[in-house]
């Protein structure tokens, strides 16, 4: 933003930005801040009958702390999940992204577009393939029989008693896949513009391939890795479709508790005060986040 | 072993490669790895998309089609034989119609204004277009939902769109704010010296300027509202306005059905939609061999 700040070619305008802004600014503020509103308001309320979804402000702040104690498991496992999903996606995006940038040559367009082909079909269905997959006749459990894998993949935890689907390890593996491109793309960026004289330089002050990546294409490329895990993160971590599609009963995440409490049980004041904590978690934990990282490219 | 030789000859002359084979060989060998991973990746990523188009030529045993039984080709003979699937799906194209036709015009002039102009409180219009996108969309869904129940608006169609508007706009103003960074706003007043009015200005030089970003923030916006599950569930209401989009019905029918109309749907969008991309890439690059 700085830089546009700079930019001689904006022009000054009073009422022009004012007009031209004010149709989406006026649906953002009613859409998005005045329910953000609304919805502390509800957590901070008390329902004075059981069987009515009617509510009632009284200040009670200890909705959050009941809230919290009562749905401490599931806040645990959203951020627990979403963080192996997030470090899972860094694992696969990170050295995908490298190879479609610096190694892609002339096909790097095709082979970034091909990393958003995913994506041209349902979040759903793309999720209900993975139980076939991942199912007890699917071609990974398959696989793994045929060769006497079962017992190595257990030993790692990537199956289960010999299972997959219905297990927290297929839960992660689904968020990441679902959220995988928005840790590529960004990253694919940030390696992108790396100035390749920069690389060249290190190589010719004779650094070993290992050191001129350690030294300067992973130190430029961070900002890609940051912007990535943020907007991995942050949707993982409420999500609840891929809980419910890949998962069991032990693996319900928060996303799908604060549905339960406002569409069928029409416990307000709870279900506010978790998705208000949910949001108050996640503000916080950006804000350290960025301020450990040094780095202020949260919209780009 | 290079590194050392930095360190105690500095000034010696350059060599392409340090001597001796090894090196190179090793080089080749870690970037075919690297190959062979992005490989893995790819397949990694394709893979449902193969079940997906596979299943839709299958023949299920059972009410749910998660597994392999036998080649048939009556899915895509009967695509809408599943009435309940079709509405559904109709209803959520009218959803993405109306919604992203508004988001991308209020969206679009949103980043009109703040490619163009310098004025004050950019910085704070820029964050509350960030911030929904930075909101987990269980926030978005439920605070919508708590405003709705405040206001006592029955939930239904209109309520849809109004949250799916809601976050294609940021969307929408990003994408065509990043398309139109670094454009020669002179040209406009170029054609205005020559005599333009504005209203022809901004006919045939700003919009047609603008509208591949609008294009592209366009199909962004239709394709995040016609797959969008849980903000919609909860402004869609269970009463007698309410409506069912196409996500939400595979999502509440998964436990009971999976029926093979569900994959033939995906397979045709899937199939349709990398089309539309190979033609247009297809395009420009017979463009600009022109142009070279």
């Amino acid at each position: 933003m700085a830089k546009a700040e700079a930019d001689p070619n904006l022009r000054k305008g009073r009422f022009a930005p004012f007009g031209l802004l004010s149709p989406g600014m006026l649906w953002l503020i009613l859409f998005f801040l005045v329910p953000l509103w609304t919805l502390l308001r509800i957590a901070l309320s008390t329902k004075p009958n059981p069987f009515l979804p009617d509510y009632e402000l009284t200040w009670r702040f200890s909705n959050f702390t009941d809230a919290v104690d009562r749905f401490q498991p599931e806040l645990l496992r959203s951020f627990g999940y979403a963080g192996a999903a997030t470090v899972l996606c860094i694992l696969i995006g990170y050295p995908l992204a490298y190879f479609i940038a610096l190694r892609g040559g002339k096909h790097r367009n095709l082979l970034l577009g091909m990393v958003m082909v995913p994506f041209f079909t349902s979040f759903l269905i793309r999720t209900i393939a993975w139980q076939t997959i991942l199912g007890n006749d699917g071609p990974v459990l398959w696989f793994l029989r045929t060769f006497h894998l079962l017992g190595v993949s257990n030993a790692l935890s990537v199956t289960d008693n010999g299972a997959i689907l219905n297990t927290p390890q297929a839960v992660i593996g689904g968020l990441a896949y679902n959220f995988v491109p928005f840790m590529i793309l960004p990253i694919y960026v940030s390696i992108e513009k790396i100035d390749r004289r920069l690389i060249d330089a290190a190589r010719d002050l004779y650094s070993t391939p290992a050191q001129a990546f350690r030294k300067v294409i992973l130190p430029l490329s961070l900002p890609g890795v940051f912007a990535g895990t943020l907007l991995t993160f942050i949707p993982a971590a409420g999500d609840y479709i891929n809980a419910e599609l890949l998962g069991n009963a032990k693996t319900s995440m928060i996303g799908s508790e604060i549905s339960k409490l406002f569409l069928r049980e029409s416990d307000y004041p709870t279900a506010a005060a978790l998705s208000f904590i949910f949001m108050a978690i996640i503000t916080v934990g950006v804000l350290v986040y960025a301020k450990v990282l040094g780095t202020e490219e949260l919209s780009t | 072993m290079s590194v050392t030789a930095t360190e105690t000859a500095p000034a010696a002359p350059p060599a392409d490669d340090p001597p001796g084979a090894p090196v190179r060989v090793r080089r080749t060998i870690r970037s075919r790895l690297l190959g062979i991973y992005a490989t893995l990746a790819y397949i990694w990523l394709f893979a449902p998309l193969v079940v997906i188009v596979a299943f839709s030529f299958n023949r299920p045993t059972g009410k749910f089609n998660t597994r392999w039984n036998e080649l048939t080709f009556q899915n895509w003979l009967h695509p809408f034989r599943k009435q309940d699937y079709t509405e559904a799906l109709i209803t959520s194209l009218k959803v993405a119609a109306v919604a992203c036709i508004v988001a991308t015009i209020l969206g679009g002039l949103m980043a009109l204004a703040l490619s163009r102009y310098q004025f004050r409180g950019r910085g704070l219009v820029n964050i509350i277009i960030v911030l929904p996108l930075t909101t987990p969309e269980i926030v978005l869904g439920s605070s919508l939902f708590t405003l709705f129940f405040n206001a006592n608006v029955e939930l239904g169609f209109t309520t849809v769109v109004i949250a799916h508007i809601m976050f294609c706009v940021s969307f929408v103003a990003l994408t065509v704010q990043a398309r139109v960074r670094g454009f020669d706003w002179t040209l406009e007043d170029a054609a205005m010296d020559l005599g333009s009015t504005p209203w022809r200005t901004f006919r045939t030089v700003t919009f047609p300027l603008i509208l591949p970003g609008i294009a592209a923030a366009f199909l962004l916006s239709f394709a995040l509202s016609i797959d969008d599950y849980i903000i919609t569930s909860f402004v869609a209401g269970n009463g007698e306005g309410s409506i069912t989009t196409f996500p939400m019905r595979i999502f509440n029918a998964n436990r009971t059905e999976i029926p093979p109309q569900v994959h033939v749907i995906a397979s045709a969008i899937l199939i349709a939609s990398v089309g539309l991309m190979a033609v247009g890439t297809l395009r420009t690059m017979r463009r600009d061999r022109g142009l070279a």
